[in-house]
């Protein structure tokens, strides 16, 4: 083990674990006499605080939207700080800059980053901890660190068979430096990465007892309701504001940004009062917009050049048989379970926030809930306090912060703890959409079949033009994830992207581009086996002689599907694989008609490299998770647009899969010692394309279109 | 005031008739376990039981539930360890949490009826209730678990 100390480091252990330190008591200096008197817990980072009383409590920066990091990341921090599992504390922290991305200078949950941008850090948190509570030990027992061993939560001496526990060495600990360096655990000495740990807030989530943002109650505290424009952009003309008044609980009605919010006792009451409020609207320039004519535009605009993504060879097609096609994919709703809320209480020198949200504060895309808050409320970032509760989903709908927006703005100007609350119907017309896309491909082929040239026009709106007001003709990679980085061997290919624009707000959905990229593309390269007459994984695997990791999933999860064996009549096989957030997937479906001509997936086989695996339970359940996430996409999920505004509103025109509906679902992971990759999100891409390319395989029809309601006769 | 028995001890609440069950409970009474997910009994996070039938609570105004008997997730055990609780965690089923109240008071009703259900009586049943998480196979799983299958 290697040790160095600096200054810096110590200024930074101070620094962060505040005053506390200046208090600590000193220990004992050796074994064996009467136990500390309670003292300031040793906290030498943003992380880790182990309690003179032994409770080693593992401080969580990422929010748990289902996505397991309230598991994972602790099994980071343990695992290098020698704790055992079944003793593991965690809690939720405040938004503090300790905890940004560095990627991102924000603290914020998305882009399938927890684990991988926690990899080293938390590791070295749990070690550098670790290396201080050995230190405060071989002081205490004259002997050289190297000599100390740790297990359990316990310092050991071997040779002298002394142990210490670690809360008897908190105090002492809190004197030291912290180390600069420290030397991480070789893979073969992991105990708890790469086991199935269970999760730690399951105890909580079965007995209903989970602190959700809906589930925040704070004295003297409202619930509002915001009486919102259905067309985007829209702006309210006149209200009866002494109607709403009148309804029996309303208390107050204020005016905010996003509408005209009615606050009372509780949620019921303030829907009533929302809907006695009987706002005319100022319809605004987007009451003209439709999805008749958003598609005639993106048809337009795919026959004029885009920006160059990609281009390979000439980028240009050759001589020989050519394909070509288009294909599209709608906007859609994230639809998280919990329908978006926050609450806020805003008083003259602070505010504090309570909210289901992925980002908590920082520099990237306008700011985080503390900044968005300071701005409304005046007061410097550092006076407003964040509560991240559980999120009931989030899937990057909560990247976006305008439900603290509404909470902030609505106890600023009502005086009083106040709880925005989306109904279904806003959450679903009021959320930062999948943009859609319409792709035109065309490819020739060489005497094999192989694609000698393929060029994509690929046209979707820029996220980061219409959510973060980045200039619109400026490139968006978004638009074409998943097919920029085509990993087939093409000689000529070009890739171009071309972003239209409109009123409907765009955000982030579960694996980005890549969640509409994955269906056109892959779906495509189906087109093309068929065109050489050659089973779709030959045909792939003939391309990706240079990408083992893709070739590793689709050998992986042909073999596990049983690709090319027989399967009972009307029923048939279709492949896809991509690779999104540095991860790869293959799924393989098995599908077959119901009489009404809709689709049946009856099995998913996917095989996944996702680099080590922290938790293969916690991979295992992301990847079913992202499939049904695809799947619910692939076969219902379509948000349209009509004279500006949302035409769905709830669960009975905007379906999510049921439990009828649900396939058999295996993942198999391949073995790794890369460093981890993404897990949250790549299991999405490839659903929508293997169960189109099955769909293919038994009818003939090709369903270049989403959702795929049904197969044509 | 509309009085019903909830989780075995008589309450009475003073709010206006037509409010549904579900805001008494988050609103009234503080019991914030059952969720409100769609208001329009589409999608189950709102699942009670109300006199032994596992209902969508959002769908139940308070005046129709007087002299009634309901069961909130807050109630289903006194430890949180009736046998659909231990199966959840045994088979690690929730990701969010949010919709599994819902889902375990439906679970519950259903082998409270159905003591070995099938696959087909789990799809009838469990249809009702909406997971965005997709943990509809590890729910299956833990269905078959705590009615003492063996689960492979």
């Amino acid at each position: 083990m290697t040790v160095d100390l600096t200054r810096r480091d110590f200024l930074r252990a101070g620094a962060v674990a505040g005053a506390g330190l200046t208090l600590a008591v000193s220990l004992p200096s050796c074994a064996g006499e009467p136990a500390p008197p309670p003292g300031p817990p040793f906290t030498p980072n943003a992380w880790v605080r182990v309690g003179t009383d032994g409770a080693v409590t593992l401080v969580l920066d990422r929010s748990e939207m289902g996505q397991g990091v309230h598991t994972a990341l602790p099994m980071l921090l343990a695992e290098e700080l020698d704790v055992p599992w079944a003793t593991v504390r965690v809690e939720q922290s405040g938004a503090s800059p300790d905890y940004y991305n560095p990627l991102f200078k924000s603290m914020v949950t998305g882009g399938s980053m927890s684990v991988r941008t926690g990899w080293i850090p938390l590791r070295e948190a749990g070690a550098k901890a670790r290396a201080m509570l050995v230190s405060a030990a071989a002081t205490a027992w004259a002997v050289d660190p190297s000599e100390c061993r740790t297990a359990n939560g316990v310092v050991s001496h071997p040779a002298s068979r002394r142990r210490l526990k670690y809360g008897e060495l908190a105090g002492r600990a809190s004197t030291l430096p912290v180390p600069e360096k420290v030397t991480l655990k070789e893979a073969r000495d992991f105990t708890i990465i790469g086991t199935a740990a269970p999760r730690l807030d399951l105890g909580d989530k079965v007995a209903g007892k989970a602190t959700f943002g809906v589930d925040v109650r704070v004295p003297g505290m409202l619930t509002a309701v915001v009486a919102r424009s259905p067309v985007f952009g829209g702006v309210p003309a006149t209200w009866d504001e002494a109607a709403a008044r009148r309804v029996p609980g309303v208390r107050q009605v204020v005016r905010i940004g996003s509408g005209i919010a009615v606050l009372a006792d509780g949620y019921w009451a303030a829907q009533q009062g929302r809907k006695a409020l009987n706002v005319v609207w100022n319809e605004g320039a987007a009451a003209r917009l439709g999805s008749a004519e958003i598609r005639k535009e993106m048809e337009t605009r795919a026959g004029r050049a885009g920006h160059l993504a990609r281009r390979e060879g000439t980028g240009a097609l050759v001589a020989g048989t050519r394909v070509s096609a288009a294909y599209d994919a709608p906007y859609l709703a994230h639809a998280c379970m919990e329908p978006m809320n926050a609450t806020a209480h805003v008083e003259a020198t602070r505010c504090t926030v309570w909210a289901p949200t992925q980002y908590q504060c920082g520099m990237a895309l306008g700011g985080g809930a503390q900044e968005v808050a300071a701005r409304i409320t005046g007061l410097d970032p550092a006076s407003v306090t964040v509560h991240t509760t559980f999120l009931g989903g989030g899937f990057g709908r909560r990247a976006m912060q305008d439900f603290v927006t509404d909470a902030v703005e609505a106890s600023k100007a009502a005086g009083v703890p106040v709880q925005v609350m989306f109904s279904r119907e806003d959450d679903i017309q009021h959320d930062f959409y999948r943009p859609p896309t319409y792709a035109r491909f065309a490819a020739s082929l060489d005497p094999d079949g192989l694609p000698s040239g393929l060029t994509a026009r690929v046209v979707c709106p820029s996220i980061m033009a219409s959510a973060f007001g980045a200039p619109k003709t400026q490139f968006d990679d978004s638009t074409v994830e998943a097919i920029a980085n085509l990993p087939y061997a093409i000689p000529n290919l070009s890739v171009e992207a071309v972003q239209p624009d409109w009123e409907v707000p765009l955000g982030f959905w579960r694996s980005v581009g890549a969640s509409q990229n994955g269906f056109l593309i892959e779906s495509f390269i189906d087109e093309l086996a068929a065109a050489a007459g050659r089973d779709p994984v030959e045909y792939r695997t003939a391309m990706l002689g240079a990408k083992p990791r893709h070739l590793g999933v689709l050998t992986l999860a042909a073999e596990k599907a049983g690709w090319g064996t027989p399967l009972p009549e009307g029923r048939a096989r279709g492949v896809a694989v991509v690779e999104s957030f540095s991860s790869y997937v293959a799924e393989v479906a098995e599908v077959s008609l119901n009489p009404d001509r809709s689709v049946r997936v009856h099995r998913v086989v996917a095989a996944v490299d996702c680099g080590t695996v922290v938790n293969p339970n916690g991979v295992a359940a992301q990847v079913e998770s992202a499939i049904v996430y695809g799947l619910t996409a692939a076969l219902h999920g379509e948000i349209t647009i009509d004279r500006g505004r949302v035409a769905q509103s709830n669960f009975h025109d905007y379906p999510l899969l049921r439990m009828r509906e649900m396939p058999v679902v295996e993942v198999h992971i391949v073995p790794s010692t890369e460093a981890p990759t993404g897990i949250g999100e790549p299991g999405t891409p490839p659903i929508a394309p293997a169960v189109a390319n099955a769909v293919f395989t038994l009818t003939g029809k090709r369903l270049r279109s989403l959702p795929m309601r049904t197969v044509p006769a | 005031m509309p009085r019903f028995t909830l989780n075995g001890k008589d309450v009475s609440v003073d709010a206006p008739a037509d409010t549904p069950l579900l805001w008494v409970l988050r609103d009234s009474l503080q019991l914030t376990g059952t969720k409100f997910g769609c208001g329009v009994g589409q999608c189950g996070a709102c699942t009670v039981h109300i006199d032994g039938v596992a209902q969508k609570s959002c769908q139940f105004p308070l005046s129709t539930v007087e002299g009634k008997t309901i069961v909130t997730i807050e109630g289903l055990s006194p430890d949180g360890r009736h046998r659909v609780q231990e199966a959840w965690v045994a088979e690690q089923v929730p990701q969010c949490g949010y919709c599994q109240p819902g889902q375990i008071m439906r679970a519950a009703y259903l082998l409270e009826r159905t003591p070995k259900p099938t696959d087909a009586d789990i799809d009838e049943v469990m249809s009702e209730n909406l997971c965005r998480c997709g943990t509809y196979q590890r729910i299956r799983r833990a269905i078959h678990r705590a009615a003492g299958e063996v689960v492979s």
